[in-house]
């Protein structure tokens, strides 16, 4: 019989972040955690599918949700309200069924001596969530988070206490600019010292990011989201190409799919 | 309860375990789907479409989840014929279970070459052939839709695939599939499966573009399940192939209603993506779901259907 990866689960609760302003668009759904050896060897950066029972026909996809964080009772993701699936997840109230299957994707790499820079734009903050706290020497981690949302729309308070976070609240065009200064200025300073710089966030960001990797020459990794059907790398909806240091030759500059071969691509392996 | 069912071709039979396939495109090279159950239990799965060079497909978005459906223009991404008979197919479990290869082609001929390269491959229990493509020698006339094309696919790919049983899966885009279905027949197919995905369209109004970027795309899913039972039934009339119905099914129930409309087979497709154990868990459901509806054997349930107009 084969260990299979879907499982179904009942929703232990569902916390809105910022209840008080209003209608919550940012929660974190906790869930028991999955049953499957898979689990020993999560890594932060990958991710679910999840169908609540409630989707029924009319939404046949999964939701693709990145783990934020697994102890040994519990899986906990959080997620964004953006369209029908996640509205609906909203109401989602403990005891509500819901399928699952992964852990899917390849997760972020991990150094324990090596300086870490993670950059997070948004709800891009939450792989970071469980890779701050799971990595063995977190005075060597260090973040900078630019966001559009007040900061307490976000799970901040789950990063680690040794983990310094830089916070960029962008409430106006000018914001940015000092957010992009600060992102050169971090970015080339962790290279300088041969650092690792992961980051994961709206595709804008990524290709800032992108480029500052690649004109610094620097160790970076991009965590990309994506549209998925299937999550499992069969239906090749969420493909994007691969970078010229591709590591196979013949697939350079061809669609490789996010949900297998990522969601975490090193910043010359992809093109975005 | 026997499940295994043969589907009696003109030229070769295809043996199946029991009555459930999975679809092309909707399960990949069957090993993504491995961690989720045993692809042996299974009566087959039908690949990826493979062409006779590599494709990268369209570009994205290319889905899009739509009401109890999804929209589809992958464009048929795959790494060419050479790249799947090596180093796909010699992994797969094809003494355990049917490994059906889904082709795609732009002409007559291209099809007559993929279909004699596939031939030689002994992993194959079967070929699909996708005649919903455009024939790029005649206006991108899609083959599926004309009962002529349709035919002269069907015949070269005969004759190019003389050891392999031959299903010819069919275009629901078309005024009358019956008529389709009898000139596929003629011209030697083996079996048919129907539907392919129904073309159609979906817009993201605020930003006013298509919301796929290719235009159009294939709906798949719950939503077409009326269309694709309606046109088994009508094609199951037509011919005296085995017909294997495609569109919607995703419950043990699903299938058994198919069969009822004249099928011998179903594929299981977008219902893998609303959960990955979906077609595995639809096999070891059947026998229940028979009992449950008083079904003796599917033979008995396929001459069954009671309608004024049968």
């Amino acid at each position: 019989m084969v260990d299979s990866s879907y499982c179904r689960l009942p929703v232990l609760g569902l916390t809105p972040f910022n209840p008080h302003n209003g209608q919550a668009r940012f929660f974190a759904l906790r869930l028991p955690r999955p049953p499957g050896t898979a689990w020993e060897s999560w890594r932060p950066g990958q991710f679910v599918m999840l169908r609540p029972d409630s989707f029924g026909l009319e939404l046949p996809w999964g939701r693709p949700l990145c783990i934020c964080h697994v102890t040994d009772c519990c899986l906990t993701c959080f997620f964004q309200v953006r369209g029908r699936g996640t509205r609906r997840m909203a109401h989602l109230r403990p005891g509500d069924m819901v399928g699952l299957w992964g852990p899917l994707g390849n997760g972020f790499a991990k150094e324990e001596d090596a300086p870490v820079l993670l950059l997070a734009g948004g709800m891009g903050i939450a792989p970071f969530v469980g890779y701050v706290n799971t990595h063995p020497k977190p005075w060597n981690v260090s973040m900078l988070f630019g966001h559009r949302e007040p900061l307490e729309s976000y799970p901040v308070n789950n990063i680690n206490e040794f983990v310094p976070l830089d916070c960029f609240w962008e409430r106006e065009p000018g914001d940015l600019r000092l957010f992009l200064q600060a992102l050169e200025e971090r970015m080339s300073e962790n290279a300088r010292f041969g650092g690792l710089a992961l980051a994961c966030g709206p595709l804008p960001f990524l290709q800032a990011v992108r480029e500052l990797g690649l004109k610094l020459q620097a160790r970076v990794q991009l965590s990309l989201e994506s549209v998925m059907a299937c999550g499992v790398g069969a239906c090749l909806g969420c493909v994007t190409p691969a970078g010229q240091a591709w590591p196979e030759p013949g697939k350079r500059g061809r669609p490789v799919q996010v949900c297998r071969r990522g969601p975490v691509f090193w910043v010359d392996q992809v093109e975005l | 309860m026997n499940l295994a069912v043969v589907l009696r071709g003109q030229t070769h039979d295809l043996a199946l375990k029991n009555p459930v396939l999975t679809a092309s495109g909707t399960f990949g090279y069957g090993l993504e789907y491995a961690p989720y159950g045993e692809l042996k239990s299974l009566g087959g799965f039908v690949v990826k479409g493979i062409s006779l060079t590599p494709r990268d497909g369209n570009p994205c978005p290319r889905v899009l989840e739509t009401a109890s459906g999804m929209l589809n223009s992958i464009g048929l991404q795959n790494d060419g014929a050479e790249d799947f008979c090596t180093r796909k197919l010699p992994l797969l479990p094809w003494r355990e279970t049917a490994v059906i290869a889904n082709m795609y082609a732009c002409s007559v001929e291209e099809f007559a070459r993929l279909a004699g390269r596939l031939d030689g491959e002994e992993g194959l229990a079967a070929l699909e052939v996708n005649v919903s493509c455009p024939n790029v020698e005649q206006g991108g006339a899609l083959f599926g839709q004309d009962a002529r094309l349709a035919a002269a696919v069907t015949s070269a790919v005969r004759k190019a695939a003389p050891s392999k049983h031959i299903m010819v899966k069919l275009s629901p885009n078309v005024a009358d599939i019956a008529l389709i279905a009898k000139s596929v027949e003629e011209a030697g197919a083996d079996s048919i499966s129907c539907i392919n995905t129904l073309l159609g369209m979906a817009l993201d109004l605020r930003a006013r573009r298509p919301a796929l970027a290719n235009v159009v795309g294939g709906l798949s899913g719950p939503a077409i399940k009326p269309v694709a039972l309606r046109c088994v039934w009508q094609v199951a009339r037509a011919v005296r192939i085995p017909v294997v119905g495609v569109g919607g099914i995703v419950t043990a129930v699903d299938a058994l209603e198919f069969i009822l409309a004249g099928a011998s087979a179903v594929q299981v497709g977008t219902g893998n993506f609303m959960r990955p154990d979906c077609a595995f868990r639809l096999v070891e459901r059947l026998p229940e779901a028979c009992a449950e509806y008083g079904v003796a054997s599917l033979d008995e349930l396929r001459a069954s259907l009671c309608c004024p107009t049968c």
